[in-house]
């Protein structure tokens, strides 16, 4: 993810989706995989990126801010280094999701849907991950964590905050 | 390269010589392996360190070159979740349960270098006094039948040819080659297989209409927005075995005369978007998706198209709209999608299960596959089956079970000794089914009737601990996120209710709470556009059905029975 870097590395990346869009432009219906990849690169949709996508694909730009706002993939400020995810599916609501999340929000000082003002850290929550035999469960960057408790998550989360805090800022981790 | 019916039997009798040991019979087995060890490499093992589990193990063989000894293969899901990460060595189907990574060595000293299972690690119930039981003789694999999910945890599902070894794209061949569309429309309507996405609409009969409504060009969609909360169905024959779902479609192509197919998954599921990939690929390099299938003139491409975190996009019109590269959001119909679908022509969209299902009707005819099930929902249903239960786990009964075997029996009743309160079916669409109708089969119309429904498959089995109409608030919640607000009786329905529902948990409900809600009930089912709205209210009324003295004690006594909505825990909170 990108969404924290100096101008020149933006431009170079801004470079490399004008080159994805170039090759997936002519199919039919690319709306969606534009913006995944933009979400991808990106870490959030921004709006001079809405712009690239618009020009490219021929789509009004109000139907390009239209689709990034339905769907809960797409975001419109940037996801931290580290994206925190809970689930929020029934398994994992009735297991204490809703424990974990307060935990998070407590200790990363942010609310669900939120990214910490220095860009490390991101929380939301998600609608079920279909991993409801590990219920309940978090992602950390897609990656999932399952069966977990609040002595857990604090582990969790003080490891978290021990990797991303104490590193730099780096351009590395896309 | 072009694939021909003597270069697939060739696949399928060399692919099928080195499998003798997962238990499938070869004239000329030519494997030379003693022990073959299948690893569960779907979503929830894997999160659990299976990739690790096996790494490790391979690591073991190389070091002591025993690379044709003992055969290591990644399967799709075995359906004990609960017990992930699953190890199963054969012969013998010894299941090993929740391993950590170190544990493999002791596995690959004990058992496979010294013939001696590791007790310890060995499932508990699968042990006996003078043995252990195979994985499929355990309790939680009693009543089950698999269809949909026949070659899950046999193959790997990476590889086209171990497909091929166990008959796939032989029910592609005798429908190109052997039957016209009649032929294999007639024997999908004759079996009676009913839509698995939860609708139950008779397959065939979809079929039928798209491939009678005039037009050139035609689309197949698998609809694999399992959105759903508490469902993994989908997700699971997709992770394990791809290429029944890419067989299906293509036969559904052939059938109603389209040759372009798209996949729409869920984000959220990465590992089954790469591995429906990867088996795409491979489908296309062995010549049996692309141009001139079996060298009959037919063709058909297959893409994967991405979905967003839209629970609205399971509903076919708005599912159309989002590969479209618009919102999401559903129209009314008529006009079907049979008629005016993806881009204004004729398309025909399943859910995965359903496609699982077609390969083995094609091969085994519609008589074999009304075997099990009843009379008007036959064959089997995948269920995710989560929660304050057990056995957690993926599993697939005849339809007709009833929901108390599955709970008490494949499901291995509640833990920690609670009482057992409901099953959620259905998701935000279904409803909760008390005690008191355990005894009810699971099929499309006996759920249907009892006021819930079949849905996807999802089953959340809560105990003593959930209170009722907090899951109702938790569902109405989840619908008001999820309503696209394209129709006023949703967008705004769903919103009040949510009101009188947080209203109710936290000790401000009063006389008209109930009154009100059923009577927004009945106006959200009967105006709203769509499925999501027509159902939105099932959470609701179900729960007044099975559990109103619930919500009784909440309004009148302020006072959560099960002690969960915390502005009414000062008052007395459990029955006890």
């Amino acid at each position: 993810m990108v969404s924290h870097i100096n101008s020149e590395e933006r431009q170079k990346e801004i470079a490399a989706f004008e080159r994805d869009l170039e090759r997936i432009k002519d199919g039919r219906g690319m709306l969606m995989l534009a913006l995944h990849l933009a979400q991808n690169r990106f870490g959030y949709v921004p709006s001079d990126v809405q712009r690239i996508i618009a020009d490219t694909l021929k789509v009004p730009l109000s139907t390009v801010y239209g689709v990034v706002t339905f769907y809960s993939r797409f975001t419109l400020i940037p996801r931290g280094r580290c994206d925190l995810s809970i689930c929020t599916g029934t398994t994992c609501y009735i297991q204490g999701a809703e424990e974990l999340l307060k935990e998070a929000e407590e200790t990363l000082g942010i609310k669900d849907g939120e990214t910490s003002p220095d860009g490390n850290f991101s929380l939301s929550t998600t609608r079920c991950v279909g991993a409801c035999s590990l219920a309940p469960v978090v992602t950390v960057n897609g990656e999932v964590h399952g069966r977990m408790t609040v002595q857990e998550m604090k582990k969790l989360l003080a490891d978290l905050k021990k990797q991303y805090l104490s590193q730099p800022e780096s351009n590395e981790d896309k | 390269m072009s694939m021909t019916f003597k270069k697939l039997k060739e696949i399928r009798e060399e692919t099928l010589n080195r499998m003798n040991l997962r238990g499938f019979p070869s004239d000329k087995p030519n494997a030379p392996y003693r022990w073959s060890v299948a690893i569960c490499m779907e979503t929830s093992c894997m999160s659990s360190k299976s990739p690790q589990i096996k790494q490790r193990l391979l690591d073991l063989i190389v070091r002591d070159g025993k690379e044709n000894e003992i055969e290591v293969v990644g399967t799709g899901c075995f359906g004990l979740c609960e017990a992930g990460p699953i190890v199963i060595v054969r012969p013998g189907d010894t299941f090993y349960y929740r391993l950590n990574v170190e544990d493999i060595d002791r596995i690959y000293e004990s058992h496979l270098l010294g013939g001696e299972p590791v007790r310890d690690l060995i499932y508990p119930e699968s042990i006996t006094e003078d043995g252990y039981l195979s994985y499929f003789e355990i309790p939680f694999m009693a009543h089950q039948e698999r269809v949909a999910l026949r070659s899950s945890g046999h193959i790997d599902p990476e590889d086209i040819r171990e497909y091929i070894a166990l008959g796939g794209y032989e029910a592609l061949y005798k429908a190109l080659v052997e039957m016209t569309p009649d032929d294999v429309i007639d024997v999908i309507t004759e079996s009676g297989l009913r839509g698995r996405g939860g609708g139950g609409f008779i397959t065939g009969r979809k079929w039928r209409a798209t491939q009678a409504s005039p037009g050139d060009e035609k689309f197949i969609i698998c609809n694999a927005d399992e959105g759903e909360p508490g469902a993994f169905m989908d997700r699971s024959i997709l992770e394990g075995d791809p290429h029944s779902v890419i067989e299906a479609m293509t036969i559904a192509g052939y059938a109603i005369g389209s040759d372009q197919g798209y996949v729409y998954v869920r984000a959220e599921y990465p590992i089954a978007v790469e591995r429906l990939e990867k088996a795409i690929g491979q489908a296309n390099d062995l010549g049996l998706l692309g141009a001139n299938i079996f060298g009959t003139g037919f063709s058909f491409n297959l893409e994967i198209r991405l979905g967003a975190g839209a629970f609205v996009c399971g509903e076919t019109t708005a599912l159309a709209a989002s590969i479209e590269g618009r919102r999401g959001m559903p129209r009314s119909r008529p006009p079907y999608s049979a008629d005016k679908g993806l881009w204004g022509k004729p398309t025909m969209i399943n859910n995965v299960e359903t496609f699982a299902n077609v390969p083995y009707i094609i091969l085994n005819g519609a008589e074999a596959f009304k075997k099990v099930g009843t009379e008007n929902s036959p064959g089997t249903k995948v269920l995710a089956l989560s929660g304050k239960i057990k056995n957690v786990g993926l599993v697939e009964i005849p339809m007709g079970t009833t929901l108390r075997q599955l709970v008490e029996e494949i499901g291995g009743g509640i833990p920690n000794g609670k009482a057992f309160k409901a099953v959620q079916t259905g998701g935000p669409s279904g409803g909760c089914i008390g005690p008191e109708l355990l005894d009810t089969p699971i099929d499309f119309d006996r759920l249907a009737e009892i006021g819930s429904m079949m849905g996807p498959g999802g089953m959340i089995v809560l105990d003593e601990d959930v209170c009722a109409v907090d899951v109702a608030r938790f569902y109405m919640d989840f619908i008001v996120d999820e309503s696209c607000g394209k129709c006023t009786p949703c967008r705004e329905g769903t919103k009040r209710m949510l009101e009188i529902l947080i209203d109710i948990t936290e000790g401000r409900g009063d006389e008209t709470s109930i009154p009100r809600l059923e009577r927004l009930a009945r106006t959200t089912e009967l105006a709203s556009l769509c499925g999501l709205g027509q159902t939105a209210a099932n959470p609701i009324l179900s729960t007044l059905k099975s559990f109103r003295d619930e919500y009784e004690a909440h309004i009148k006594e302020k006072r959560c029975p099960a002690g969960v909505c915390k502005a009414l825990t000062n008052n007395l909170t459990k029955d006890d």
